[in-house]
């Protein structure tokens, strides 16, 4: 392992590590453009230049492999000059447009020119003109005259999702980004070009013209819709909720995780949030009489729902369980059918078409925690379940979050099995044609709105944590379970998700020893 | 100083690019030769020599050659540059057309000595009838046995991009790539065409490498200086008498090249500037030709000697006009990777016609001369340092004229 001086400071890095990766180990910062840890070095920017001894002019970083007794310093006066020239550079036919321009405030051209550029502007010919606004596709639009020519985005349709639409036309300062013909920027990992495009080029058409994003805040969380649980900020806006017309997740990014998702999400997760802030949220627990439905108080609904719960014998109630629910949420069920002696459980619904999977992030089960739902316990032949429904045997038949008529199970047994159960409750997020012939339906917390942990195909528990506050009254599953089981006259359930985090951990061998504080912010994995 | 001619002695027959002509002078004996030679003899017979490369780094070729890693087991590629983009520079063309068969027994030894068993011709796109003969060359030494017995090769034609005759841009446009430069390290002798160990050698220091072999590195050192070996072809346009190719030495000076070969400055005009190098070379003044030609010689006064295209000035050539149209050139090929050059090649050109046409600025010299400065050295080839050379020198030497230019 080679060790190096970079600004006086030693570190040894692994052999093949690049300058700008071993600065930022002693805590330097190279400024950069074009290099992105996850694509191959294009050495095009020029402004990671840093010096080092012996070597007679400044050089590029990103190109620059650490080795055995180099002398590197990043902040000497013509590596400082290289910089500022670089910066000119840069901008000289850039239309400093960032009144009008989505990324401003979180734009590398803005930052960088603060920290490194502030030269007086000589620059007094006409500049190049570019297209502005152009669609690249569903999710992104080009502004080729923000465009530093970095290209970040085309190595990224080569490199990481081999689809290569993007290409970089003509040549000198007429160079510019574009989609090559007859293609369109659609495949499955597309916005994530908006992420590594340091300016304001490539922008997301959804997030566009919403809030500034000075406005945001972000929150650590997991994305729920895969089995891969790509780690992700939810980017939230409190402060201007008149700007996007009251809808507070504005939008989510992807979060940095070796082993799970390296830098990207694919678009179905990064798009996937948009039910959060929708018209079928259910907002407060409610009961159906025939055509008539009537908001209920919490009390009422928990009362009733364990009065239901009560009157019926252990196996005359079924549990459909959910593979989007939390682990935390999980064990909660778990310790109500033991506390009833309830059996008939099962969380597995087949998808009425198989989920789309691919060899990079995408997992055909669009569940975020199968594996942990499978190691809690609550494995279970739903077909059978149902089928005990639709022949009578099933008084209480309780749904979390499922809408079974979207499945491939047959509808008409679908209805049938909701039609024979004597007390159906419904538990979710969001209306469905399965809510709708619920009795009682508890509305449930959305993930951005509450804590908890899911379990990825990897066996990896990883923590998801609140970004906004539920919407109307619902609640986190685990404390709709622990009301239930308050009022079926169990010893006092946990407050928090982490206590039930930590229920779980000392019952359940597969997470022995975890705590929220272990798991952090990579998540651990279970032990199998 | 008119040494006698190697690489242009058979231009006079009018069938000189025949295997028949070419045989009948001599050809391929020197093949003959080396194919009795370990590869590593080859090579270091070629750094014997002095020969360094024609095409405008004048990098040693013997070192460049034994950079190819030694222990490697794949293939290694051996690529000619005859792409001959830098503008004053007409000779590769001459040596395809009248003397193909020099350079492919030249490929054969080189490619001998780097033990590459594939070779690619990158011929510039508007050469046709150089591609046409050296096309019909390499059909000729196919069915005399000379090729396919271990060397093949391969021609290309380039599409028209100055940058495309940049070693590393000219390798990615051979991948079938934009013809982007690479960012080095890795060197083409390490990591280039495809992936493998490959040498980019120009078209007429490949000529040479037959002569070499067949007479001696010795022989064609004491043809030069004592840094570089043996005569090369100059290109000499502009304001001379008779402007074209003229092989010499490498020790001649330009006052002799341009006097006694080229017949002096045209008509009765005075002689004002030279560019010695190609477009990208830095420009001397009258008063600076008595310098020898030769790498190492242009180095020491300031400028380089590049391809040998000698572009020659005189009184009646506006100075600021002549950078204007470099500039125009640079601007336009500059492939627009790396920012200093993709940026600023348009500006300076901006500047430079804003002067010319009287709308300049009083700033305007001073921030060319400082642009300049501050790009040089900073991109990831060197075509930036080649546009570099005349921005700076035209201004430095004459400054007065480009004042005169701008209004007060
Ligand atoms: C912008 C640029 C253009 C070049 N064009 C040519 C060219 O047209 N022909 C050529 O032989 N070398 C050209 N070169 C030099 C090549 O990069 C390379 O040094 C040369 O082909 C090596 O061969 P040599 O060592 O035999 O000279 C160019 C270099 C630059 C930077
Ligand atoms: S890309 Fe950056 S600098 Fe350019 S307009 Fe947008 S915010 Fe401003
Ligand atoms: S669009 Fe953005 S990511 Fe792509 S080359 Fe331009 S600046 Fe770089
Ligand atoms: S210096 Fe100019 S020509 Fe060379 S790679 Fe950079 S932009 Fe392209």
């Amino acid at each position: 392992m080679p060790r190096l001086t970079i600004n006086g400071g030693e570190v040894e890095v692994p052999p093949g590590t690049n300058l700008i990766e071993a600065a930022r180990k002693v805590g330097v910062e190279i400024p950069h453009y074009c290099y992105h840890p996850g694509l191959s070095v294009a050495g095009q920017c020029r402004l990671c230049m840093v010096d080092i001894e012996k070597t007679p002019r400044p050089t590029i970083a990103c190109n620059t492999q650490a080795a055995e007794g180099m002398v590197v310093w990043t902040e000497t006066d013509r590596v400082k000059e290289t910089r500022r020239s670089v910066m000119e550079f840069h901008l000289i036919n850039h239309p400093l447009d960032c009144p009008v321009c989505d990324q401003a405030g979180e734009c590398w051209l803005q930052i960088y020119y603060m920290k490194h550029g502030l030269y007086e502007p000589r620059m007094m010919d006409e500049k190049v003109h570019k297209p502005k606004a152009v669609p690249l596709g569903p999710h992104v639009i080009l502004d080729a005259e923000r465009c530093i020519l970095c290209s970040r985005c085309v190595r990224f349709c080569d490199e990481i999702t081999g689809t290569g639409e993007l290409g970089i036309f003509h040549r000198g300062d007429h160079s510019e980004i574009g989609l090559f013909p007859g293609r369109e920027l659609a495949n499955k990992y597309s916005g994530n070009v908006v992420d590594i495009c340091p300016v304001g080029a490539l922008t997301d058409r959804d997030f566009r013209f919403q809030v500034r994003v000075w406005y945001l805040d972000a929150t650590k969380s997991v994305c729920p819709g895969c089995a891969r649980g790509c780690n992700i900020d939810v980017h939230v806006n409190r402060r201007r909720p008149h700007h996007a017309e009251g809808r507070r997740v504005a939008r989510l990014k992807p979060r940095v995780n070796a082993d799970v998702n390296t830098w990207w999400i694919c678009d179905a997760g990064r798009y996937g949030f948009t039910f959060v802030d929708d018209k079928t949220r259910l907002v407060t627990p409610s009961r159906r009489d025939g055509e008539a439905v009537t908001d209920v108080a919490w009390d009422q609904a928990v009362s009733a729902v364990a009065a239901a719960l009560e009157r019926a014998a252990p196996g005359e109630v079924a549990v459909v369980a959910s593979a989007k629910m939390a682990n935390e949420d999980l064990w909660a069920l778990r310790r109500l059918l033991v506390h009833r002696g309830i059996r008939r459980v099962g969380f597995r619904i087949p998808p009425r078409v198989p989920g789309d999977e691919d060899a990079f992030l995408i997992k055909a089960d669009k569940n975020p925690n199968s594996l942990g739902a499978e190691l809690i316990g609550l494995e279970g032949n739903v077909r059978d379940l149902l089928a005990a429904a639709r022949a009578r045997q099933v008084k209480v038949l309780w749904i979390f979050g499922h809408d079974l008529f979207e499945s491939a199970l047959p509808e008409a047994d679908v209805a049938a099995a909701l039609r024979g159960a004597e007390t159906v409750i419904f538990t979710g997020t969001s209306a469905n044609a399965t809510s709708e012939r619920a009795r009682w339906v508890l509305p449930a917390a959305a993930w951005v709105e509450r804590e908890g942990t899911y379990t990825n195909f990897q066996g990896r528990v990883q923590r998801f944590r609140r970004a906004v506050e539920p919407l109307g009254q619902a609640l986190a599953e685990w404390d709709i379970l622990g009301r239930v089981l308050q009022a079926l006259g169990a010893e006092a359930t946990p407050p928090r998700a982490e206590r039930w985090f930590r229920e779980l951990a000392a019952a359940v061998p597969a997470f022995a020893g975890l705590t929220y504080q272990a798991i952090g912010d990579a998540g651990v994995m279970v032990t199998r | 100083m008119t040494a006698e001619k190697l690489l242009t002695r058979n231009f006079g027959r009018a069938d000189s690019h025949t295997l028949r002509a070419y045989l009948e002078s001599g050809g391929y004996t020197a093949w003959q030769k080396a194919q009795a030679l370990e590869p590593a003899a080859i090579t270091e017979e070629v750094k014997q020599s002095n020969l360094r490369g024609l095409g405008g780094a004048g990098f040693p070729t013997g070192t460049k050659w034994s950079f190819i890693p030694k222990h490697h087991t794949g293939p290694v590629y051996l690529v000619i540059n005859a792409d001959e983009g830098e503008p004053g520079t007409f000779k590769d063309r001459y040596l395809l057309e009248r003397e193909p068969h020099a350079l492919i027994e030249g490929m054969l030894i080189a490619a001998r000595a780097i033990r590459a068993a594939k070779g690619f011709v990158y011929i510039r796109g508007e050469y046709v009838e150089p591609w046409r003969r050296f096309s019909a060359a390499v059909k000729e030494a196919y069915d005399a046995g000379y090729l396919g017995r271990g060397l093949d090769v391969v021609v290309h034609r380039g599409a028209g991009a100055y940058i495309c005759g940049e070693e590393t841009g000219l390798i990615s446009s051979l991948e079938g790539k934009k013809g982007w430069p690479k960012v080095k390290p890795p060197f083409p002798a390490i990591k280039g065409a495809f992936g493998m160990p490959t040498i980019v050698n120009n078209v007429e220091t490949i000529c040479h490498v037959p002569h070499i072999i067949n007479r001696g590195a010795a022989w064609f050192a004491s043809l030069g200086t004592k840094t570089q070996g043996g005569t090369r072809i100059f290109s000499v346009s502009g304001r001379v008498r008779k402007p074209g190719i003229y092989e010499a030495s490498v020790a001649i000076t330009l006052r002799a090249l341009i006097y006694e070969l080229a017949g002096g400055v045209a008509g009765n005009g005075r002689l004002k500037a030279v560019v010695p190098g190609g477009s990208s070379a830095a420009i001397l003044r009258a008063d600076e030709i008595d310098v020898t030609a030769d790498v190492d010689g242009l180095r020491n006064a300031g400028t380089m000697a590049g391809s040998a295209g000698v572009i020659v000035m005189d009184e009646t050539v506006s100075i600021p006009e002549a950078l204007m149209v470099v500039a125009r050139f640079y601007a336009h090929e500059s492939c627009g990777q790396c920012t200093p050059c993709r940026e600023s090649t348009g500006w300076i050109y901006q500047m430079t016609k804003r002067i010319v046409e009287g709308r300049g600025r009083k700033d305007d010299l001073d921030t060319i001369l400082d642009v300049a400065r501050r790009g040089a050295g900073t991109t990831i080839c060197a075509f930036y340092d080649g546009a570099v050379g005349p921005y700076i020198s035209y201004i430095e030497k004459f400054r007065a004229e480009f004042e005169a230019l701008i209004p007060n």
